[in-house]
C-alpha cells in the first residue's frame, strides 16, 4: 500500500512537466516556437524527454511500476477475498466489553428465545449470520472489497486497452477543398499520418468522399463579433469502390463514421482559386490553393508553385485576408473579420527553379527560395501583387499574369480508427460502480452472547466497524432496544444494581440528566 | 423580458449575491470573534467560586457575548441562504439570456460553481450541522465571485466545439465534484488545526476558546472522508468518462494530454492517493489531510492557472 501510494504521487508529479512545456504529439507548432525562443534550454529538455513526457522512459517506468504494484495487489487480495467469502463470520472476542461499543443487560426471558430473536435482528441488511451455542455472529459489508477489486481490475483493463487501441489504430489528417474536392483513404492522400505499431497500412478501409459544400458561420455583431458559431461540411461518400454514394453532414461534435473510421472537422480556412499564365500566354496553373489561417480573423498564409511556367518556373508566397481593411496608405491591409466579406490576396512573386525535381519531398506550404529570384518593380522594391476577387495583374518583364478567379473553402479532416474504443469506456464505467461500492459500503461485525446466570439471562451485545463511520453506538443501541422490547430488562431491586442492568432508554435518560 | 434584460438582471444579481455572501462571511467572522469573549463553563465556575457571592453578576456579564455569538452565527447562515438564492437567480437569468446552460466560459463557470458550492454547503448545514465551515466556504465564495469579474464576458452563444449536451454533463459533474472538494478541503484545514490543538492541549480543563466549539478532530476526519468519498466517483465520471467521450466526438481522440486533461488526471491521482493514505499506517490523519489540500490545490490550479496561463484546447475562458 505504501509503495502504491508513493508511485501514485510520483505519477502525479511526473505528469506536471507535460502540461507546462509544449508536447510533440499535442501541438507541434507550439513546440517549434518554444525551441526558437529557448535555444539553449530546448535541446537539454529534449534529451530528457520533456517534449514527449507521456511516452518518455521515466514516465513509462512510473506507470509500469504502478501496474506491477496494482497487479501484485489485486492477485493476493482476490485470494484473500475468495477465502473470506467462503469463511463464516468470526467468533466473538472473549471480552466483549473491550470493543468500541458494547451493552450488557439481564432479562428474565428464556436463553433460546433471546438467541433466536437476536439471530433475526443481527441478520438484517444482508448480513451473514451464524449461531454457535449461545453466541450470534454477524458480518456485513462484503461488497466493499468486491467493489474495490472490481475497480482495480477495471483500472488495469483501461490501461491495457488504451495501449492496445493505440497499437492497433491509425490517425491522419488531410485538407479537402469544397465544391467538389475529394479524398480517398490512401496513404498518399494524407498530409499527416501516424499508425500504431500493429496496424497494417495496406488495410486502410477503401472509402472515399467528396466535399460539396462547407458552411462557416461567424458572430456578426456584439462583443463576440467574429467568434465561430457553426461549421458544417456537406458531401457524399462511398464505403468502398462500387458501393452507392451516400450523403454526409459532418459538424463539430458530430463526426461521420465509415466502417470504424471516424471523420472529424479539425480545421478550416480559405482556398482562393488562382489562375497563372506564363510569359508565352499559356495557362500554367489554375486551381484552388489552401491558405492556412494564422489567427482568429483568418489572416492566412500560403504558397503557389507553378512548375509548368516558361521560360522559368514561377512561385508566389503571401497572405489571404477574408475581410481586408486598409489601415493607412503605406501599411499592408489587415483582416477584420473571419467571414469572406472583402477577400484580398497579397503575394510576392519569384522566378527561377522551385527545386521540385531534386527528389526531396517538399511541403506545399513552404517555398524553397534557394534557386528563386524575387521579382521587383521599376524602382527596385519587391513587386507586390494585391488582388481583390476577380482582378488580374501583369507580372513584371512580361513573365505572365496572375488572376484571383474565385474563392473556395477548405476543411481539414481528421480520419482516425481506434479498435476496441468501447473497452476503456465500459471498463471505466464499471470501475466507477465498483468504486462507489468500495467507498460507500462499510463493513461491520456484530456479536451477541447470552448465558444463563441463576434465573436470569445475561445478554451482551458488541460491534466493531472495520471502517470508522460514526454511527456504531446508535446502531447497537437500536439492536438492544429492539431486543429489549421483546425480552424486557429484569427488574432489579438488589443492592448490586448497576447502570448496565437498566434498559437502554433508562441509560440514556441517566446520561441526559 | 428580452434577452438583454435577462443579461442585465443576471449581472445585478451576481453583484448583489457577492455582497450578501460577503456579509455572511463577516457575520461568521463576528461569530468567531464573539465566541472569544465567551468564557467557557469551566472558567466560569472558577470565577464564580473565586468571586464568592458575585455569581449573579458573572452570569449577567457573560450572557451578552453568548447571545451575540449565536446571533452572528445565525445571521451568517441566513445571509448565506439569501446570497445563494440571489446567485442562483443570477445564474438562471444568465442561462436565459444566452439561451443555453450558463457554464460556457470561465466567468459563468465561476458563478455557477459558487452557486453549487454554496448549495452543497447549505445542504450539509441542514443535515450535518456544519456551520463551522461557513467562514471558509463563504470567504472562498466571495474571492471566486470577485475574481470572476476580471474574466467577465457578456452573455452570448458558444463556439461550435461546445455545441454538445456533454457540456451539461461534463461541466456539471466537474462543478459538483469541485464543490465537494472545496468542502472537503475546508474540513481538512480545520481538522489539522483542531488535531494540533487537541495534541497541544491534552488537559480537558485547559481547552478554552472558540476552537473548542469545533467538532472533535475524529468527527471532522470522518466528515472529510465522506465528502471526498462522495466527490471522487463524481470526479472520475466527469473528468475521466464524460470528458473523454466528449473529446472523442469533438476532437477525434478521447485522451490527448491537453493541459486541462493532464491536471484533471493529476487531481484524480492525488485524491486517489488521499483515499489510499487514509488506510495506510503512518499516513492516516495529518498526512492524508495534507494530501486532500494538495488535491484541492491542483483542482484550483486547473481552474485558474490552466485556464488563464497555459494554452490548450480547453481555452474557453474568454
Amino acid at each position: 500500500m505504501r509503495t502504491a501510494l508513493f508511485l501514485l504521487l510520483l505519477l502525479a508529479v511526473a505528469a506536471i512537466p507535460g502540461s507546462l512545456v509544449p508536447q510533440r504529439g499535442v501541438d507541434a507548432q507550439a513546440l517549434e516556437r518554444y525551441q526558437i525562443q529557448h535555444p539553449t534550454l530546448a535541446p537539454i529538455l529534449d534529451n530528457l524527454g520533456f517534449f514527449s513526457v507521456y511516452s518518455s522512459p521515466w514516465f513509462s517506468s512510473v506507470y509500469l511500476l504502478l501496474m506491477v504494484s496494482l497487479v501484485g495487489c489485486i492477485l493476493p487480495r482476490t485470494l484473500v477475498y475468495y477465502r473470506a467469502l467462503r469463511a463464516r463470520p468470526p467468533k466473538a472476542p472473549r471480552n466483549l466489553e473491550r470493543l468500541p461499543e458494547s451493552r450488557r443487560w439481564e432479562t428474565d426471558a428464556d436463553l433460546d428465545e433471546v438467541v433466536a430473536h437476536a439471530r433475526k435482528v443481527l441478520g438484517r441488511g444482508r448480513a451473514r449470520v451464524d449461531v454457535v451455542d449461545t453466541e450470534v455472529r454477524a458480518e456485513s459489508g462484503y461488497l466493499r472489497e468486491a467493489g474495490n477489486l472490481v475497480f482495480h481490475v477495471c483500472l488495469v483493463i483501461v490501461l491495457v486497452s488504451v495501449a492496445a487501441g493505440g497499437l492497433l489504430g491509425y490517425r491522419g489528417s488531410a485538407i479537402v477543398v469544397d465544391e467538389g474536392g475529394g479524398f480517398s483513404n490512401d496513404l498518399t492522400q494524407y498530409d499527416e499520418f501516424s499508425a500504431g505499431a500493429l496496424f497494417d497500412t495496406d488495410r486502410l478501409p477503401p472509402f472515399s468522399l467528396t466535399l460539396d459544400d462547407f458552411r462557416a458561420r461567424f458572430q456578426l455583431t456584439g462583443p463576440q463579433r467574429g467568434a465561430p458559431r457553426e461549421f458544417e461540411a456537406l458531401g457524399r461518400y462511398t464505403s468502398r469502390p462500387g458501393e452507392p454514394e451516400r450523403p454526409f453532414d459532418i459538424q463539430v461534435n458530430h463526426p461521420l463514421n465509415i466502417d470504424g473510421t471516424s471523420v472529424f472537422i479539425v480545421g478550416q480556412g480559405y482556398a482562393p482559386v488562382i489562375k497563372v499564365t506564363d510569359g508565352d500566354g499559356n495557362v500554367a496553373f489554375d486551381g484552388a490553393v489552401p491558405f492556412l489561417p494564422e489567427d482568429g480573423t483568418y489572416t492566412s498564409t500560403g504558397v503557389v508553385k507553378v512548375p509548368d511556367a516558361v521560360p522559368e518556373q514561377l512561385g508566389f508566397q503571401g497572405f489571404f485576408l477574408p475581410t481586408a481593411i486598409s489601415t493607412g496608405d503605406d501599411s499592408a491591409p489587415i483582416s477584420a473579420f473571419p467571414g469572406a466579406a472583402n477577400p484580398n490576396l497579397g503575394l510576392f512573386a519569384y522566378y527561377g527553379n522551385l527545386g521540385l525535381d531534386e527528389g526531396d519531398p517538399q511541403s506545399v506550404f513552404i517555398l524553397d527560395k534557394d534557386d528563386l529570384t524575387q521579382m521587383t518593380d521599376t524602382d527596385g522594391a519587391p513587386f507586390r501583387i494585391n488582388l481583390s476577387q476577380g482582378q488580374v495583374t501583369d507580372l513584371p518583364d512580361g513573365r505572365g499574369t496572375v488572376e484571383f478567379v474565385g474563392l473556395r473553402q477548405f476543411v481539414k479532416f481528421q480520419f482516425s480508427a481506434s479498435p476496441g474504443l468501447q473497452v476503456p469506456l465500459w471498463a471505466t464505467s464499471i470501475g466507477v460502480l465498483g468504486l462507489i461500492l468500495s467507498l460507500g459500503i462499510r463493513p461491520r461485525r456484530t456479536w451477541l452472547r447470552a448465558r444463563r446466570e441463576g434465573t436470569r439471562t445475561v445478554v451482551e451485545v458488541a460491534g466493531l466497524d472495520r471502517v470508522s463511520r460514526g454511527d456504531l453506538g446508535a446502531d447497537i443501541d437500536e439492536i438492544v432496544r429492539e431486543l429489549q422490547d421483546e425480552h424486557p430488562v429484569a427488574a432489579n431491586d438488589g443492592p448490586d444494581a448497576t447502570s448496565t442492568d437498566k434498559s437502554i432508554d433508562d441509560q440514556h435518560e441517566d446520561a441526559r440528566s | 423580458m428580452t434577452l438583454a434584460d435577462y443579461a442585465t438582471f443576471s449581472n445585478y444579481a451576481v453583484a448583489s449575491a457577492t455582497v450578501v455572501i460577503a456579509l455572511a462571511w463577516l457575520a461568521y467572522m463576528a461569530e468567531w470573534g464573539f465566541a472569544r469573549q465567551v468564557r467557557t463553563p469551566v472558567r466560569e465556575r472558577e470565577l464564580v467560586t473565586a468571586g464568592g457571592g458575585g455569581d449573579v453578576d458573572a452570569h449577567e456579564a457573560d450572557a451578552p457575548p453568548e447571545l451575540r455569538r449565536d446571533l452572528a452565527g445565525r445571521m451568517g447562515t441566513s445571509f448565506s441562504i439569501l446570497g445563494t438564492l440571489i446567485l442562483v437567480a443570477g445564474v438562471v437569468a444568465r442561462g436565459l439570456a444566452a439561451e443555453r446552460v450558463p457554464w460556457g466560459n470561465m466567468y459563468e463557470f465561476s458563478c455557477a460553481g459558487v452557486a453549487v458550492a454554496m448549495t452543497v454547503y447549505l445542504g450539509l448545514v441542514k443535515t450535518q450541522q456544519v456551520q463551522w465551515l461557513g467562514g471558509i466556504v463563504t470567504g472562498f465564495a466571495v474571492i471566486v465571485l470577485g475574481l470572476s469579474m476580471t474574466v467577465y464576458v457578456p452573455a452570448g452563444p458558444l463556439v461550435p466545439a461546445l455545441h454538445s449536451y456533454w457540456l451539461v454533463i461534463h461541466v456539471a459533474a466537474a462543478m459538483i465534484a469541485g464543490s465537494a472538494f472545496l468542502v472537503g478541503a475546508a474540513t481538512s484545514v480545520l481538522y489539522l488545526v483542531k488535531a494540533r490543538a487537541e495534541r497541544l492541549t491534552p488537559n480537558e480543563e485547559d481547552r478554552v476558546g472558540p476552537i473548542w466549539r469545533l467538532p472533535s478532530s475524529v468527527a471532522m476526519d470522518r466528515l472529510a472522508y465522506r465528502v471526498h468519498a462522495f466527490a471522487f466517483p463524481i470526479w472520475t465520471f466527469g473528468a475521466l468518462i464524460a470528458g473523454p467521450i466528449w473529446a472523442q466526438y469533438a476532437w477525434g481522440r478521447y485522451w490527448g494530454w491537453d493541459p486541462k486533461e493532464v491536471w484533471a488526471f493529476i487531481t484524480w491521482v492525488v485524491y486517489a492517493g488521499y483515499l489510499h493514505a487514509r488506510a495506510t499506517a503512518g499516513w492516516k490523519g495529518k498526512a492524508a489531510a495534507i494530501l486532500a489540500l494538495v488535491g484541492f490545490a491542483t483542482f484550483m490550479f486547473n481552474y485558474v492557472g490552466v485556464n488563464l496561463f497555459v494554452p490548450g484546447l480547453h481555452s474557453y475562458s474568454k
